[in-house]
């Protein structure tokens, strides 16, 4: 009997559950394998690291013509991983194509109770002023030894290990140009 | 990690005891049954029976918090039995060296400890060095003073019967550990050791996995293949952002942060690690080509030797400050900060004693938080308790784009730099992190070159131009890690080439051989495996210069020849005076009788059995828990480590052996969640998987307070309180303790108020404000805790 997909559907359609399609006696393959097209047909592959933990497990990132998302998987190339991914790493796509990602610049004023929509040139141009003011005024040149120390010891900046490595060595590079010195992230804790 | 992922399989003998591997690395855990399937033993140490004990041959329960006193006695084990690697322990480490004869230990406490200051004078601790500098040795290992007697002596406490009063896991099964962990003291045998936060987050961290450190040494399971001491690390690149100094204490490559008593780069340099023995390598010697390539990297072509390549601008802490997260925090609450970032942290439930955290927050003028979900940091203001009305905190919530969004590399536990792609846009207006601090920095620029204000010359001084045609451009950033030639305008090759006259750069030496003049190592995707042990050579790229396996030189003989014929990482080959296999901890001929000793970072080129240093001691002593469930430290007259820094006051309090506090706790963490959960409670199928905050409890303690599984129940310390649904499991069991039966709890700490609504909210909210006098990481695994029935809402009278 050949199987094509039809008649492949009909007869699965047939049985209860599917829990005795693999007693058919025939191979199930050809038909997963096109499913499986279906889902990525004319996709994009991008290969990516996950972003869980430190195993660092190889996954390909399926985005459809419009560079969507539609897919996330396992690395069958990746050496350690070798194709496998854990719940975490099964689920990232879901990271992606999320309705509760935040894609808005939100601001709190003082004593609000509620969020602002606000643009990233406000926001940034406002932050900047905020470092400057408080860097200024909790600038200090000399401790109470004597001691040249240049460093602002009023703002503190804690993160962060779910940056990629040139962002953190950026960062820091950013935050000791400030002359801040309470530097902490993930590592600590 | 000293080695990597894939060298699991490798090994005769796996301890996995700190961690949960098959549940917290779950792909890794492959690597694990690999070597199972050639015919290891693995064995599992843990408070708990988890997915990981299902697959141990051995599996053995401790009290949390007794590590030392269990892995002490293993110390003591292997040297009543002469099980250790005799030629790696006289050659490779330094068990034969001569301690200062003042040196000594009595009842819990090391020479030269100063109450009042909670602090040891280290002087009594140092190796005595001869005429030359060259420290003394007894290499028949007979001296009274030498290493290795005084290892004996200070382990002869661990007995089976000690350990077992402490530690709560019976004598036979010590036993059982002891002797198959042991087994691995030949050279043609392989142990390894896979741990994680439930080593580290204790008062005694550091000296938890120094213990095991030893205990590998004494074995000779350093720097070999199927080895190590592996640290499984939580998040996908808390090794690179550490390598990058995120932290107080060091700049990129762990050289240290300036502080004020090293006012000029000379003062600095002073500091680099000397050793007059011709021996040793000392590779730290070059710590000023370091610093400087460094600077350059920072002020460019500011940075002069006439200015000392902008060493001032750098800010410098005070001589003994600590800076670390925990003082942070406590800053923070009494108001030291106007302004502070959350760049991809949720501290607000993250931080042990989180509560305080998010009173602190309030404190602040304004906090800019950046993450892909709301959270709980950002959100602090409308969070439990709290009335935005009262609280003055500007909030500016930037949204970023996620790990697949965006291109970049991160570092793995085995230290392997894999370059991602990007796959799509982000949502909305979101953004790379690196193009949000890119912005940034130029807008704060800005506001200097128009109104000078303090100290602007770091800041228009700095070197910031990683832009093409007009957009932030990561790979300049990746270049500038790695460093150039500055006079040949040219990539360097590796940090070898670095100089300390300002001709070179490297924003970070670890990562100089990353992006070379022969592309980006870290996007490299061949899949050869000459040496056949998993190595994968040109797959992605390692740190320091691709060495897979480090303190590789400790696998060979003197003769440069290897010690286990089956496991070959490195061989001399004498005809063409080459190494083959691994890239070799430094080129040069093998030690022989005159050459570099093997463990290139240490002064004396020797592993430290003795290890003076610490803050604590130069031997791992056990000390109980800050909160604990005995009166007496059963090892000696002092309950606690004896340097730690106690938090007293406001929102820090603690109670030990209190009977409202009667139960051990830990958090932990679960497959389906990672971290605070702010990038899995989030995702519809993790937070089904795992929707709410539980704690587990023994049948024996459920009866006892009269628990049903699934009901709630109240989780309470005196610093806060949470619900929790019950489960009541045998993967817990009472332990007897010295007579008692203590009571073992855990919750795991993914979960917060913010989403989902009926989660939950975060187990920090339990932990003490306490931390290693090391590192300062807190002690989330072991406190103590009280679990009840939560209370039904009393009838409305009718």
């Amino acid at each position: 009997m050949k199987i094509t997909r039809r008649t492949f559907l009909k007869i699965s359609g047939a049985t209860a559950a599917g829990t005795v399609m693999g007693g058919l006696g025939f191979d199930l393959t050809p038909a997963e394998v096109y499913a499986q097209e279906l889902r990525i047909k004319g996709a994009k592959e991008t290969t990516s690291i996950c972003c869980y933990c430190s195993v660092g497990c190889g996954i390909i990132v399926h985005t459809d013509t419009k560079g969507k998302v539609i897919n996330a998987e396992g690395d069958p190339d990746h050496p350690i991983s070798e194709g496998a991914l854990c719940a975490k790493g099964a689920s990232s796509y879901q990271i992606a194509v999320n309705s509760n990602r935040l894609q808005k610049v939100l601001y709190r004023a003082p004593y609000s109770a509620a969020w602002k929509e606000v643009k990233w040139e406000w926001a940034l141009e406002k932050i900047a002023a905020n470092i400057k003011k408080s860097r200024d005024a909790s600038f200090m040149q000399k401790n109470a030894q004597g001691q040249v120390v240049n460093r602002a010891n009023g703002i503190a900046s804690v993160g962060s290990a779910a940056m990629d490595n040139e962002e953190c060595w950026l960062y820091q590079k950013f935050l000791r140009a400030l002359g801040i010195i309470y530097i902490e992230h993930q590592a600590r804790i | 990690m000293t080695n990597h992922y894939i060298d699991f399989r490798n090994s005769d003998v796996i301890l996995n005891m700190g961690s949960n591997v098959a549940e917290n690395h779950p792909v890794s855990f492959k690597w694990v049954q690999a070597a199972k399937d050639k015919g290891a033993l693995f064995i599992h140490v843990d408070p708990r029976f988890t997915r990981t004990s299902t697959k141990a041959d051995i599996f053995v329960r401790l009290r949390s918090g007794t590590d030392i006193a269990f892995l002490g006695g293993m110390i003591k084990y292997i040297l009543d039995n002469n099980l250790y690697d005799e030629f790696y322990v006289k050659n490779y480490t330094n068990t034969s060296f001569i301690v200062n004869p003042n040196y000594s230990f009595d009842d819990g406490l090391f020479s030269g400890y100063d109450p009042n200051k909670r602090a040891y004078d280290q002087k009594t601790w140092a190796l005595e060095k001869d005429e030359n500098g060259i420290p003394k040795r007894d290499i028949s290992l007979q001296d009274p003073r030498c290493v290795f007697q005084l290892l004996k002596k200070h382990y002869s406490r661990y007995t089976l019967e000690k350990v077992t009063q402490i530690t709560g896991t019976p004598a036979d099964d010590l036993l059982k550990v002891y002797k198959a962990y042991s087994s691995t003291g030949g050279p043609d045998k392989a142990g390894t050791i896979l741990y994680a936060m439930g080593w580290t987050q204790h008062t005694v961290g550091v000296q938890n996995i120094r213990t095991m450190s030893m205990i590998q040494l004494l074995l000779g399971n350093m720097g070999i293949a199927g080895g190590g001491v592996n640290a499984l690390r939580g998040e996908s690149n808390v090794q690179g952002s550490t390598d990058h100094a995120l932290l107080f204490h060091i700049l990129p490559g762990y050289l240290p942060t300036p502080r004020a008593q090293w006012a000029t780069l000379e003062d600095y340099n002073k500091t680099t690690p000397a050793s007059k023995d011709p021996r040793s390598a000392n590779w730290w010697k070059n710590r000023p080509k370091y610093i400087i390539s460094f600077l350059k990297s920072m002020y460019g072509d500011k940075a002069t030797k006439d200015n000392d390549f902008g060493y001032s601008w750098m800010p410098k802490l005070d001589p003994t400050q600590d800076a670390s997260w925990l003082n942070l925090f406590d800053e923070m609450y009494k108001g030291a900060f106007t302004g502070f970032f959350a760049w991809g942290m949720n501290p607000a439930c993250s931080s042990a004693n989180a509560g305080k955290v998010r009173q602190a927050m309030a404190k602040l003028n304004w906090m800019v938080n950046v993450n892909v979900f709301d959270s709980e940091t950002g959100s602090f203001w409308k969070g439990p308790g709290m009335n935005p009305k009262k609280i003055k905190t500007e909030v500016f919530q930037l949204p970023c784009a996620a790990f697949l969004e965006k291109e970049g590399s991160i570092s793995n536990s085995g230290r392997w730099m894999q370059w991602r792609y990007k796959a799509a846009n982000p949502p909305g207006v979101a953004k790379p992190d690196g193009d949000i601090m890119y912005e940034l920095f130029k807008k704060v620029r800005a506001l200097y070159e128009k109104d000078k204000g303090a100290f602007s010359e770091p800041i228009l001084n700095l070197k910031w131009d990683y832009e093409t045609h007009g957009h932030f451009d990561i790979h300049k950033v990746a270049k500038d890690v790695n460093g150039y030639d500055l006079s040949a305008g040219k990539l360097m090759a590796s940090f070898a080439g670095l100089k300390d006259d300002g001709t070179t750069s490297s924003g970070n030496w670890l990562y100089c051989a990353s992006y070379t003049e022969a592309g980006n190592m870290a996007a490299r995707r061949k899949k050869g495996d000459p040496t056949g042990l998993g190595l994968y050579p040109e797959w992605s790229w390692c740190w320091p210069v691709n060495r897979r396996i480090i303190y590789n030189r400790a696998s060979v003989d003197l003769d440069g020849n290897p010690r286990d014929s089956k496991r070959v990482i490195l061989k001399w080959d004498a005809a063409v005076k080459k190494w083959t296999g691994d890239v070799p901890d430094g080129g040069w001929p093998p030690m022989g009788k005159e050459g570099f000793y093997p463990f290139i970072m240490k002064p004396d080129g020797v592993a430290s059995i003795f290890g003076p240093g610490l803050k604590d001691g130069p031997f791992p002593e056990h000390y109980e828990p800050l909160e604990c469930p005995i009166e007496k430290n059963l090892m000696s007259g002092q309950r606690i480590n004896p340097v730690i820094k106690i938090f007293e006051g406001g929102p820090d309090t603690f109670k030990t052996c209190d009977p409202r506090y009667p139960f051990v706790c830990s958090t932990y963490r679960v497959t389906e969640h990672w971290q605070t959960g702010v990038l899995t409670r989030w995702l519809p199928w993790l937070i089904e998987a795992e929707p709410q905050v539980f704690c587990e409890m023994s049948l024996e303690l459920a009866k006892l307070r009269g628990i049903k599984n699934g009901e709630k129940v109240v989780v309470e310390t005196p610093r806060g309180k949470i619900w929790a649904v019950a489960i009541v499991t045998s993967r817990l069991k009472p332990f007897n303790i010295a007579g008692n039966t203590i009571h073992q709890i855990g919750v795991p700490w993914h979960f917060g108020w913010i989403h989902p609504k009926d989660g939950g909210d975060s187990a920090n909210l339990l932990t003490p404000t306490i931390g290693d006098p090391n590192t300062m990481i807190p002690e989330s695994k072991a406190f103590m805790a009280n679990v009840s029935k939560l209370n039904q809402q009393p009838a409305k009278k009718s």
